[in-house]
């Protein structure tokens, strides 16, 4: 019992550590994508009333009166804004109505009744409006994940595809799990023998190879990229190599395409499949081998039947890394890649730092996140049912 | 020898040598041993005296660097591990951890071919034959050492070898289930008729289980016999040292008739003995005698060779007791003693022995690697 709480208090400073710096930020950066706070923080008594309306066709004039104060209120304060921009992405030109609507209320016209707001501009006698802002009224909203996966609510409540010129996001999904998958597989085809070689190998020989492999982790991933670049460009050296062999007449297109894209980050990634794959390797009895031969299973057969399953919790642990790495990547597609080769995190990257939707950053990251915690959970079983 | 006669040995290893890459010295050099059909043979040996070497080489995981294996009459030279038909005890049982018990003894059956209702009888009878009955589901995670050994000697049964080769197979047990599981691979062996060479450092398991025992040291055979041979007439004094218990008393050769010799010890005392090498005076000498071949107190003259000792420890062992006794000048001497008999530090005895039991070997021998 005090040995159990000994071993709580060594490790509660990073606990604590963690859960302040990582656990809580990133709680409350995916809240963003699931909660809808502008209206109802800004406009209160709107969002109340907003509740209790109905919603059938067109609001009574409390609420209409209500709505105009705070944005009188708001439009005075500075923050009508955050209303603005919140009601612009579900409805195109709400930001313009709310501000000319403001400028006019400001100016002297009347709100208290809905009769008075269409006449400042007749859109307020239009339903759809009126029905976004009680789709804002918060707290919380399906708002931002049905636009991370090209879906949206009408006004009338249904959930519908959006245009097909708009949907992006479902493709740049697809894309990203197909991309990071092919790379996985790749880096399994290209690390497994590796791996097999060091942990066979005496140690004397097999760690002066291991710092081979680890010495990409010393490099930064942009300057393994630059150099990429460098080697796979029109008249790089791989070309210059195919030509000169006679493989090909003119040089291909090696760089900012899909090709690009394979080659840069399975390369990038390998030392993440190989180093589990290794300890794992490591770990396995080298006189299982010689059993099985003793037993009579000549070499293929003794590796598929003895050597292989062993190492599998060792692939799936290399496997699920390299995947859960290749999903969030964004400085080796966006450097290599064409511009159809972007992925996921260069949306997130966008909505984060240059639109500011910080909403939608977060309904994108959350819809990567749920299938890496499903990875991670299936990885975590198929070891476990392969004792070592 | 049990090979004498007509009958062609099983096994031949006809001048085998073995070097290691970056080895200096052979750790297997000039072998020539034979195994006869049926039999229990043990490679006894200190570690690093090329027991396991031996052993991999003839289950093909190691290739001589000289001389031959034969199996059968037939050379070994270009035959791969899996085409030997023979089976492997390890050292750590290299039981395959991601299959159960059944699997594991099923897998020389599949390997063969051997499936379904066939393989399923054999496992249920070789689970039986080791006495695991029942356990076939488990996996080897879950099993004692000794359960686990005797998985791993069942697998090496199971898809009857020519013969069963077992590199310490007890040596990772405690000392009661070491002994009843020598009691049980004796009872294999002679009901599946087995031929087995077995591998051991433990003097005491090799003479309790073999028919012939083969002593190793440096990567030599020093002597090959049956286990009362290697006991009662070693061939040098590394033998005499490494099986059983054995006394060293150094000194020099001073007179030799026949195999009859006189030897002074360090501290001036003269012993007599028998010459087991071919020795002149003025040789320097180590002479052996066992704990059970001392007597204490008078003695007969016309065998014996006496000898004055100090007694420094008396300790009671339940159905004996010993003597630890300082020969002045000359060492340390262990004598084993019935229990009534009553001595205490510091007493001066006179102890003798028949010189038939006393043998005197040349003092360049190898070192026994232990003595007990
Ligand atoms: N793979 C190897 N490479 C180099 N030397 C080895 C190797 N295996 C064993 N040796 C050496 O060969 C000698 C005999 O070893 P071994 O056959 O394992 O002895 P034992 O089984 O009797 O303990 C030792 O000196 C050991 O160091
Ligand atoms: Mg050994």
């Amino acid at each position: 019992m005090t040995r159990r709480w000994v071993s709580f208090a060594l490790i509660a400073p990073l606990l604590a550590f963690l859960i302040v710096s990582f656990i809580v930020p990133v709680l409350l950066m995916l809240a963003r994508a699931v909660t809808d706070r502008d209206l109802d923080r800004t406009w209160p008594a709107s969002a109340a009333a907003l509740r209790t309306w109905d919603g059938e066709g067109l609001p009574p004039d409390a609420l209409a009166r209500t709505v105009a104060r705070e944005m009188l209120a708001a439009h005075r304060a500075g923050t009508l804004n955050r209303v603005a921009n919140r009601l612009n992405y579900d409805l195109v030109g709400s930001r313009s109505l709310l501000y000319t609507t403001a400028d006019r209320l400001a100016a002297g016209a009347p709100g208290e009744t809905l009769a008075d707001l269409a006449r400042i501009d007749r859109r307020w006698a239009r339903a759809d409006i009126w029905t976004v802002m009680r789709h804002a009224d918060g707290p919380l909203t399906s708002y931002y994940l049905l636009a991370a996966l090209d879906r949206r609510i009408d006004t009338g409540g249904h959930i519908l595809r959006v245009p097909r010129e708009q949907a992006v996001f479902v493709d740049i999904f697809l894309r990203t799990f197909k991309i990071a998958s092919l790379v996985a597989l790749f880096c399994a085809l290209l690390g497994y023998p590796v791996a097999y070689l060091l942990a066979s190998l005496p140690r004397r020989i097999a760690n002066p190879l291991l710092i081979l492999v680890l010495l990409p982790f010393w490099t930064s991933a942009l300057v393994r990229t630059a150099a990429w670049a460098v080697l796979l460009q029109t008249n790089g050296v791989v070309n210059d190599l195919l030509q000169y062999m006679g493989l090909v007449d003119a040089p291909v297109q090696l760089i900012y395409n899909r090709l690009g894209v394979y080659v840069a980050m399975t390369h990038v990634l390998l030392p993440f499949f190989i180093l589990p794959l290794y300890g794992v390797m490591k770990g396995i009895d080298p006189t299982a081998m010689r059993a099985a031969s003793s037993l009579g299973a000549p070499p293929l057969l003794a590796f598929l039947k003895v050597y292989l399953p062993q190492s599998l919790p060792g692939v799936a642990a290399g496997a699920v890394l390299v995947f859960t790495l290749a999903v969030g990547y964004y400085v080796t597609p966006a450097l290599v890649g064409g511009g159809a080769d972007q992925m996921i995190s260069a949306s997130i990257a966008f909505y984060t730092s240059q639109s500011l939707n910080w909403g939608m950053a977060a309904a994108l990251s959350l819809l990567l996140l749920l299938p890496l915690l499903l990875m991670l959970f299936a990885g975590r079983t198929m070891v476990r049912t392969v004792p070592a | 020898m049990l090979m004498a006669g007509t009958r062609l040995p099983l096994v031949e290893f006809r001048g085998v040598e073995k070097r290691y890459a970056g080895g200096s010295a052979a750790a297997v050099a000039a072998l020539d041993l034979a195994i006869g059909r049926g039999e229990f043979l043990t490679l006894l040996g200190p570690s690093g005296s090329g027991k396991t070497t031996t052993l991999m080489m003839l289950a093909g995981f190691e290739t001589p660097t000289a001389g031959d294996i034969r199996l059968g009459g037939r050379s070994l030279a270009d035959r791969p591990p899996h085409k030997r038909n023979m089976g492997v005890v390890f050292q750590n049982y290299a039981l395959f951890p991601h299959m159960s018990v059944a699997q594991n003894l099923a897998f020389p059956l599949r390997v063969r071919g051997v499936k379904g209702r066939k393989a399923a009888d054999k496992v249920v009878a070789a689970l039986t034959l080791v006495k695991l009955d029942g356990l076939g589901d488990r996996r080897p995670h879950a099993l004692s050492g000794g359960q686990r050994q005797r998985v791993a000697l069942a697998r090496a049964l199971i898809f009857e070898p020519d013969i069963v080769l077992m590199d310490e197979p007890l040596g990772a047990l405690d000392r009661q289930l070491r002994e009843h599981l020598q009691i049980e691979i004796k009872r294999i062996q002679r009901a599946l008729d087995l031929t087995i060479l077995y591998v051991t450092h433990d003097q005491g398991e090799a003479l309790a289980l073999s028919d012939r025992v083969a002593v190793f040291a440096g990567g030599r055979m020093q002597q090959v016999g049956t286990p009362g041979a290697i006991y009662e007439h070693p061939a040098n004094a590394f033998v005499a040292g490494f099986v059983g218990e054995n006394n060293r008393l150094a000194g020099t050769l001073v007179a030799r008739q026949g195999d009859r010799c006189a030897i002074q010890l360090a501290g001036g005392q003269i012993i007599r003995a028998t010459a087991a090498d071919p020795l002149l005076p003025g040789d320097k000498v180590v002479a052996m005698i066992r704990p059970e071949h001392v007597q204490p107190g008078a003695v007969p003259p016309a065998c014996c060779s006496t000898l004055e000792i100090d007694v420094d420890e008396f300790a009671y062992h339940g159905d004996h007791r010993r003597i630890a006794a300082n020969v002045p000048g000359a060492g340390s001497l262990i004598i084993r003693v019935p229990v009534d008999m009553a001595a205490q530090r510091g007493d001066r005895m006179t102890i003798g022995w028949c010189i038939d039991h006393c043998l005197a070997f040349s003092a360049s021998e190898i070192e026994p690697g232990k003595t007990s």
